[in-house]
């Protein structure tokens, strides 16, 4: 296992901006997705929502150019590129929902091999609330599941997950710094191992059951 | 001839105790924070709260919360109030957790005039729970109902003296949507414009839908 927390979560972030093709609207959750920014391959534009109502986001402001009036959906101060434009939350939303969005990058508490994701609520102990999860991983056309592979020892990808859902079967892929998986009609399928790890500590690591692909790759990050 | 401009002994004689209150903004963006604080001035109590998010503690409508005035919030996220979640568990506050998209839309369907929204964000999650699931064409619905108030407290950026509302950037938010879905209205308008000043076509909150404009004291 990769031990450096920090280094981690930039092989997550690197390996999920490789998704992204040129144009692709893409909205990105809170804490490690917000990373994936910053790894976007040369060449390629991907065009930012944020649900607060906001395409084209751009970086955080330089110091002395920040706008109180520009924010991302974690409150933060973001800047607007060139291209850019506002909405409210209904047009948001219809974005959302109506298939518009091409990617959501999301974290999880679980996730599960039949691509269902629990990211809300811990009941008794930490209960945010589901923000725009819920609409994000039910409308955008693909679901990527932002993860370390394990927290505190114990295996995030589950059989099935025991926390109450963000919804039901929507996860498409699932990126930890050590295994990329596809979520299939039939169950997981690991496509690519990172090249300090292998399929062996992925099993040991994984409660989830899944197949090796038969084209199984090394992570390119 | 428009006479919508009022101050701040106004919009307090407009407050009660057990009101139903929408309150534009997201996570503080957009909130109208001078309105906030004339209810935390008049102190009224068990407000019912329509908001996207409970904002901070000393931030926002937040501070209603931390200064105990809501019973009832309607919200899709209260994790950056640490006070929201500690009266929840203490049980001073009722919280119903809607997602973001839903909440929206309810509330548009109130101001819109609509019995209801199905929406696919939900199946198959304790969202589900107590609520009518339909089947159209094949795809699991839920039936979501309208959210009214008696009044929305709303942030505009510009507004003119009739009560034409332009938003800035992404302070826009739910302020639109709620000014269309509560009897009365009050707008708190950073800049307030002489009518024409606007072009028309850039009007984002019409101005029939404002009762009450209040020019911001905050910068």
């Amino acid at each position: 296992m990769i031990e450096d927390t920090n280094l981690a979560k930039t092989i997550i972030a690197r390996r999920i901006a490789r998704e992204f093709k040129d144009n692709q609207l893409v909205n990105l959750g809170i804490g490690l997705p917000t990373l994936v920014a910053n790894h976007i391959p040369e060449g390629i534009k991907v065009i930012f929502q944020s649900e607060n109502g906001i395409i084209g986001m751009g970086p955080a402001p330089q110091p002395g150019q920040e706008n109180p009036d520009i924010t991302n959906a974690g409150g933060a101060l973001v800047t607007a590129l060139p291209y850019g434009c506002y909405f409210d939350s209904a047009m948001s939303f219809a974005l959302i929902r109506g298939k518009h969005v091409e990617y959501t990058v999301l974290g999880a508490l679980e996730v599960d091999q039949e691509g269902s994701l629990a990211s809300w609520i811990i009941p008794g102990k930490k209960v945010p609330g589901m923000g725009g999860a819920m609409d994000l991983v039910v409308g955008a056309r693909n679901v990527i599941i932002s993860t370390l592979h394990t927290e505190r020892g114990k295996p995030k990808i589950l059989k099935k997950c025991t926390l109450p859902l963000t919804a039901k079967h929507v996860v498409n892929m699932i990126v930890t710094e050590i295994a990329v998986f596809r979520v299939t009609p039939g169950g997981l399928a690991l496509i690519e191992v990172h090249k300090d790890s292998s399929v062996d500590e992925i099993r040991a690591n994984t409660a989830a059951d899944f197949i090796v692909a038969d084209n199984l790759k090394t992570m390119e990050v | 001839m428009f006479h919508k401009l009022i101050d701040r002994k106004g919009v307090s004689d407009l407050l009660k105790d057990d009101m139903t209150i929408m309150i534009g903004g997201f996570l503080g963006c957009g909130t109208p924070e001078t309105l906030v604080d004339i209810i935390l001035e008049k102190g009224v109590k068990n407000l019912t709260i329509i908001c996207n998010d409970t904002a901070f503690a000393d931030r926002g409508l937040g501070r209603l919360i931390a200064a105990k005035q809501v019973g009832h919030v309607i919200t899709s996220h209260i994790g950056t109030n640490v006070e929201t979640g500690k009266q929840m568990v203490e049980g001073s506050i009722k919280v119903d957790l809607v997602p973001q998209g839903t909440l929206v839309e309810r509330i548009r369907c109130a101001g819109a005039g609509l019995g209801g929204v199905l929406t696919p964000t939900g199946v198959g999650t304790i969202v589900e729970e107590g609520k009518q699931k339909l089947t159209v064409e094949g795809i699991d619905y839920l039936l979501e109902l309208p959210l009214h108030a008696e009044l929305a407290l709303i942030g505009g950026s510009i507004t003119d003296k009739a009560g034409n509302v332009v938003y800035n950037a992404t302070t826009c938010n739910f302020n639109p949507i709620m000014a269309m879905a509560a009897k009365t209205v009050i707008v708190e308008t950073k800049k307030l414009v002489e009518i024409g000043e606007i072009q028309p076509e850039l009007v984002m909150t019409p101005s029939p839908l404002i009762t009450h404009i209040f020019v911001s004291e905050k910068s």
